[in-house]
């Protein structure tokens, strides 16, 4: 007997090795109802990870911008009418007030990984006989770059700028046919024009961005769009792209702008991944259900095998307490080792997975990492199940007779 | 034995002790009709009478595993009645030691871990001391070469013997055996039998067994007999038979 283990703990052991087909059986079904737990929660992060880095990758997660400018028409005092029509103002392209300074407040949230200003506004790449509307984005290449990984998308060249650089979609570089290298003359609505040097081109595999989307130095974006000194938007990344919505809200609130997360943005798009998600929890309700239950109608044969057992530990002087306790050992018991198989099976299928579905030249389908803290939750979440599924056979056995359970 | 209340009082008192049961929701059967008993510290008593006499009944009430319906029962000085359920079973725990017809070991351990599951259940924990009392135990009823052996692994009679050394692990006041030697053929019965007596001698424990065989009965120092529910003789007996080959005789 191990000297160290209290008495409920020893007799829990001893009884599970008694009804050891009926122990193992358990075992073995918590741990493939936790191994496909795992397995599935692990695959859908990967895919959701990988769908929102592949669809949602040339936007920042949060944008923050001015707030809106609204017509304010002077009230009437005592109920006569001064305006019967209120035109809603037009917004004019505006900076954030002192941006640096929300820049800096906007960082020191624990939840902001990244975060960069942007002087972002309407134009035309001119080319020869070519003339194509473009979006100018002004960016400080070094933090940009960590908002946005335009470095990955890139074809050809680079994608920092530097003064009088242009990095451009490849859908615009075959409409303008320009290549790196080339020249380019970026003009605006206010007049002011600048001709660029092509130094980079992107693919970020949507074709309204790559023909759009025109990258150009900070500087250079303030002085075509007119913006001395000043940023139109502050973009910035979180931690957990999931939580932007919320983080964002803590923005408007702390700096008084507007603040919109690509949750707010991409409403369809966020709420087929919500569904996934959903179902994803569904599943793994009815199969930690279906594990408790194993658990609790194992536990409850036992109980009804061990009662005469049971009667003579009471006669002994095993409080009820202490056999309520038993039983809730042997609960959480079956559910830590099935979930410790459960785990190390659902990364078996995950690395079986991983070596089913790739692609065509073989690189994997999609990025699946597991974190640590699926297994830990899963052992946590199983010990909390089995303990929980214990309870009805434990109070059972508790409150068992011991006059009636001795007599058999 | 610091417990002054432990010198003084009989080890077991019964003052008008009734119990009934509910048959159906109006009937009530009464089994115990108003049950007085003392037994003093060392005594070694049978309860005898035909079945269906409530033998079984008081036993479970003495023993503190069932509630009387009305009645007081003292157990080593404790009054019971207003006692809850942990601590009856502390008490039973620390006081009483139970001997049942078919041994009712746990097949789950060894016959040392069995004598040992008393002291575990009520100090909680395993030490050393543990194992050398039961092995002691053990060695009293002669069965220390199987001490590692598993409960289901021995004989009936070689159980029995397990049980008795786990009744007295505790060194309990009192030691309640019910048809200890019921299921056994008469050559374990007597060892049994036996040792039951040497724990009384040896310890001082005081001991009740119910028996409806007479053979046995001959051989206590008072012999109770229970009809319908009611003492109805309560003798001490002079000489006690010591084998049973005599007991054979006057029976």
């Amino acid at each position: 007997m191990n000297r160290f283990l209290p008495f409920e703990c020893i007799a829990a052991f001893r009884f599970m090795r008694e009804g050891l087909i009926q122990t193992i059986l358990i075992i073995v079904g918590v741990a493939l109802g936790v191994s496909v737990i795992v397995f599935m929660s692990a695959l859908l992060s990967g895919l959701q990870t990988n769908l929102f880095r592949r669809t949602l990758n040339y936007q920042a997660q949060i944008v923050i911008l001015p707030p809106e400018e609204v017509a304010r028409p002077l009230h009437p005092s005592h109920g006569d009418t001064i305006a019967s029509l209120v035109q809603p103002r037009s917004q004019r392209l505006r900076s954030i007030d002192q941006w640096q300074k929300v820049q800096e407040q906007v960082a020191r949230m624990p939840a902001v990984v990244a975060i960069t200003p942007i002087v972002s506004g309407p134009g035309f790449a001119v080319r020869g006989d070519a003339n194509k509307a473009v979006t100018i984005t002004g960016v400080e290449s070094e933090t940009y770059l960590r908002v946005i990984a335009v470095a990955d998308k890139i074809v050809a060249g680079k994608a920092a700028v530097a003064t009088t650089d242009i990095v451009i979609g490849i859908e615009l570089a075959a409409d303008l046919g320009a290549s790196l290298g080339d020249k380019l003359r970026l003009t605006t609505a206010s007049g002011s024009a600048e001709t660029m040097t092509v130094t980079g081109i992107f693919d970020f595999g949507n074709k309204g961005v790559n023909e759009r989307n025109v990258y150009i130095a900070f500087r250079d974006a303030q002085n075509l769009l007119d913006l001395a000194g000043g940023a139109s938007s502050i973009e910035l990344n979180v931690r957990d792209p999931f939580m932007a919505e919320e983080v964002a809200r803590t923005i408007a609130a702390a700096t008084g702008l507007e603040a919109d997360s690509w949750i707010k943005t991409n409403a369809q798009f966020f709420s087929a991944i919500s569904a996934q998600t959903l179902s994803n929890s569904f599943i793994r309700f009815f199969v930690a259900l279906t594990a408790a239950l194993g658990i609790a109608s194992v536990l409850v044969v036992s109980v009804v095998q061990k009662s005469r057992e049971i009667g003579i530990l009471r006669a002994m002087g095993t409080s009820r307490g202490q056999v309520l306790r038993l039983f809730l050992i042997e609960g959480a018991f079956m559910g830590l080792v099935g979930s410790l198989f459960g785990s190390a099976m659902g990364w078996l299928f995950l690395d079986f997975w991983r070596g089913i579905a790739r692609n065509p030249d073989g690189t994997p389908l999609f990025v699946i990492t597991v974190e640590p803290m699926l297994f830990v939750m899963a052992a946590a979440g199983a010990t909390l199940v089995g303990t929980l599924a214990a309870i009805v056979p434990a109070r059972r056995a508790a409150r068992l007779d011991p006059v009636v359970a001795i007599r058999g | 034995m610091a417990d002054p209340a432990r010198r003084t009082n009989p080890v077991l008192r019964l003052v008008g002790v009734h119990k009934s049961y509910a048959v159906g929701t109006r009937v009530e059967l009464e089994v115990l009709h108003g049950i007085d008993l003392v037994l003093a510290r060392g005594e070694f008593a049978a309860l005898i009478g035909p079945s269906g006499s409530g033998k079984s009944t008081l036993l479970n009430v003495i023993g503190l595993l069932d509630q009387p319906t009305r009645g007081q029962i003292f157990v080593d000085g404790h009054e019971t009645s207003l006692l809850d359920d942990k601590e009856l079973t502390r008490l039973r725990g620390r006081s009483i030691g139970f001997v049942f017809q078919s041994s009712c070991l746990l097949p789950e351990f060894t016959a040392a871990e069995n004598v040992m599951m008393p002291l575990l259940a009520n100090r909680g924990r395993p030490d050393a001391e543990m194992r050398e009392a039961a092995e002691a135990l053990l060695d009293q009823v002669g069965l220390q070469p199987w001490q590692d052996h598993m409960a289901t692994e021995l004989s009936g009679g070689q159980q029995q013997r397990v049980s008795i050394a786990r009744a007295l692990a505790m060194r309990p006041a009192l030691v309640l055996a019910d048809e200890p030697t019921g299921n056994l053929d008469t050559k374990a019965a007597d060892g049994v039998f036996e040792l039951l007596r040497s724990g009384n001698r040896m310890h001082g424990t005081t001991f009740l067994i119910v028996t409806h065989d007479p053979r046995l009965a001959n051989r206590c120092d008072r012999i109770v007999e229970l009809v319908d529910g009611r003492i109805v003789s309560d003798r001490p007996n002079l000489h006690p038979v010591r084998h049973s080959a005599d007991a054979e005789a006057i029976a």
